[in-house]
Formats: C-alpha cells, sequence, structure tokens
C-alpha cells in the first residue's frame, strides 16, 4: 500500500472534479439538444453547449500544465504490469478524447457557418471554411468521439469503484479533494 | 392591331430602355443576423433587378429589386426550411419581397444615399441606405448596407420574436454589378 497523504497536486485535483461535473453536464446538454426541434430556447442551449465546450478546453490547457509542472503519486506497488498499461493507456485515451471532443465541435461549428462566440463576448476563429456536407461529417465524428468518451469515463469510474471497493489499495484518495 | 400591339409592347419597355443591364450572376443581396451575438449569414440566390444609375446625375437614380423569398440560403438545411415557414418568410403566402426606390442623392466622398419602399411578407416600410459605387473591369459594382427591423416586417413571429435570441436588426447587404456601356 502506499502512503496514503500522497495525492495529486491541488490544481490537478481541483481541475478533475470541476471538469468531471462541467462534461457531464455538457454531454447531457448536447445529447438533449440534438434531438430539439429548431426554437429559441434550443438556440440558447446550444449556446450554452458550446461555451461549456470551450470551458473546458480551457481548463484542459491548464490542468495539462498542471500535470506538467507537479508529480503524480505513484500508482499502488500491488498493481501488475497489465492493470499499470491499461491505467496509462487509459488515462491517455480519457485526455486525447477531452481534447478532440470539444474541437470537433468547434470544427463543426465553423464547417456549418455558425462562428463560436465565448458567452456573447467574443467571437473564435473559425477553424474550416462553411460546408454543410462537411459540418454534417464533422458531427458523426463528434458524436462519435462523445460517445467513445462516455465509454472511457464508465471503464474510469468502475476502475476507480474495483480499486476502492474490491482492490482496497487506497487509489481513489489520490483525488481527494481535502489533505489529510 | 399589330402595329398597336407592338407599340405597346414598346411602351412598356420604355422604361427599361433606359435600365442598365445587371449581371446577375456578380450581384448579390445578402443579410446577416445576430443570434446570441453569433453572426449568421444568408442570401436570396433569386432577384430580379432594375437599376438606373448615373454617377453624373445620381438623384435621377431608380432602383427596384424582386426578391424570390423561396430562394433564401442560410448556413443550414434546417434553418432554410425553417425561414421558409409561417413565422418567418411565409414563402407560400409571400413569394416575394420588392424594393423600389424614391430617391438617391450623393453624400460625398463618393457615397451615395438610397431611400425607397421596402416590401416584405406583405408590409411596406420606408428605408434608406448609403452606397458606393465604383467600377471593376467592365463591371460598375453598386454595394451597401441596409439595416431593417425584422419585427417592423414579422419576420420571426411568435416565439422567435424574442430578440435576446435574435437580434432585431438585421443588415441586409447589397451588390448590384451593372455592365457598363450596355
Amino acid at each position: 500500500m502506499n502512503d496514503p497523504a500522497e495525492r495529486y497536486a491541488a490544481p490537478t485535483v481541483l481541475l478533475h472534479w470541476l471538469m468531471a461535473a462541467l462534461i457531464v453536464a455538457t454531454f447531457w446538454l448536447g445529447l438533449t439538444v440534438a434531438d430539439m426541434p429548431l426554437s429559441p430556447t434550443k438556440f440558447k442551449w446550444i449556446a450554452w453547449h458550446k461555451w461549456l465546450g470551450v470551458t473546458l478546453l480551457g481548463l484542459l490547457a491548464l490542468r495539462l500544465l498542471s500535470r506538467a509542472l507537479t508529480r503524480a503519486p505513484a500508482l499502488p506497488a500491488t498493481m501488475g504490469t497489465h492493470a499499470r498499461t491499461m491505467a496509462r493507456l487509459g488515462h491517455l485515451g480519457l485526455y486525447a478524447l477531452m481534447l478532440a471532443v470539444p474541437l470537433s465541435g468547434w470544427l463543426m461549428s465553423s464547417a456549418y457557418g455558425f462562428p463560436v462566440v465565448y458567452l456573447q463576448l467574443f467571437a473564435l476563429p473559425d477553424l474550416v471554411a462553411k460546408n454543410e456536407a462537411l459540418g454534417d461529417a464533422l458531427r458523426d465524428a463528434h458524436t462519435v468521439l462523445n460517445w467513445t468518451l462516455a465509454a472511457l469515463v464508465a471503464g474510469h469510474v468502475l476502475a476507480a469503484l474495483k480499486h476502492q471497493f474490491v482492490d482496497r489499495d487506497g487509489l481513489m484518495a489520490r483525488m481527494r479533494l481535502r489533505r489529510r | 392591331m399589330k402595329k398597336t400591339a407592338l407599340f405597346a409592347a414598346a411602351l412598356l419597355c420604355a422604361p427599361l430602355a433606359f435600365a442598365q443591364q445587371v449581371d446577375l450572376a456578380q450581384s448579390r443581396i445578402g443579410f446577416t443576423l445576430k443570434q446570441l451575438n453569433v453572426p449568421v449569414d444568408g442570401s436570396f440566390a433569386r432577384f430580379s433587378a432594375n437599376v438606373v444609375f448615373d454617377a453624373k446625375k445620381p438623384e435621377a437614380g431608380k432602383a427596384d429589386f424582386t426578391i424570390q423569398t423561396s430562394s433564401i440560403n442560410l448556413p443550414t438545411t434546417d434553418a432554410v426550411v425553417e425561414a421558409k415557414k409561417k413565422d418567418w418568410f411565409n414563402t407560400a403566402q409571400y413569394p416575394t419581397a420588392r424594393f423600389v426606390s424614391t430617391g438617391m442623392k450623393a453624400i460625398g466622398n463618393g457615397r451615395y444615399q438610397l431611400s425607397g419602399k421596402l416590401t416584405m411578407k406583405g408590409i411596406t416600410r420606408d428605408v434608406s441606405a448609403p452606397f458606393t459605387v465604383r467600377d471593376a473591369g467592365a463591371l460598375t459594382l453598386v454595394e451597401g448596407t441596409l439595416p431593417v427591423s425584422r419585427l417592423a416586417f414579422r419576420i420571426g413571429e411568435g416565439e422567435w420574436s424574442d430578440t435576446g435570441t435574435i437580434d432585431d436588426k438585421v443588415e441586409i447587404k447589397f451588390r448590384v454589378a451593372l455592365k457598363r456601356g450596355a
């Protein structure tokens, strides 16, 4: 068993939980608006969905910075090579998707000819020229990437719960919000 | 009888004889609306234009545009379908929109002011816009922006009259390409 006092750096922990909550909210909002008929409410919700996505992109940059500048706590010594590889790949996948999901949404918005204006304040540059067919393709990509992220998040949660309740190796304490 | 018909035809064509030929392929009637501060561009693919303009006597200028409302273009197919509906352009009942000028004058620096009556969805309003004129190859380009209130023409009724989502102000951008010497 590892030193139970060791956890991720405070900014990393804070960003992890904040982003977790925002990712769930943004995912749910995206899923809801996808099937709505056009209405002012739909436009408002889409706007919020995009603003949340852009926010998550910004938070991801901070999180990568925090991860790069601080040391991650070691994995429990009881974990085998296979489990360590799985954890590493899983985390890499989560990071890749946290980047790819909002980027694909931004690309899709540009392709559809609707620029992203963050919080109604300033316009983000269009990543591609307007092209509805490309927009449709990017919409499909955005959907697939999102479901892949959802699957990885489910795996992440299940793995954490297994560590907590089956292995009882105190792994989850690495992400605890308070110092002990 | 034949003579009379010819004479009548000549008479009908008379005003057109003074109008310059418009290169429709190089002309454009577009617009920009703001949706939660997001600029969204659209245009009308089909319209006809009769324009008379002489920089030497701009006050004698005339412009008459007829727009086919069902030729509306917006970024997505969903938006195009929506725009033709009753709450928006109601293209089934109002297939055309029209602008007829009532006056033109020079306002200096190569700029001119155009006034006229714009009819959309059966509602006519006095509108006015500045425009510029410049030569581009064999064409003379007349370009300007006309700000209009969409609600004054009942464009976007019911729940869509909420200007918090889609701004009341819409900018109509026009470019008319006149063939020189025609």
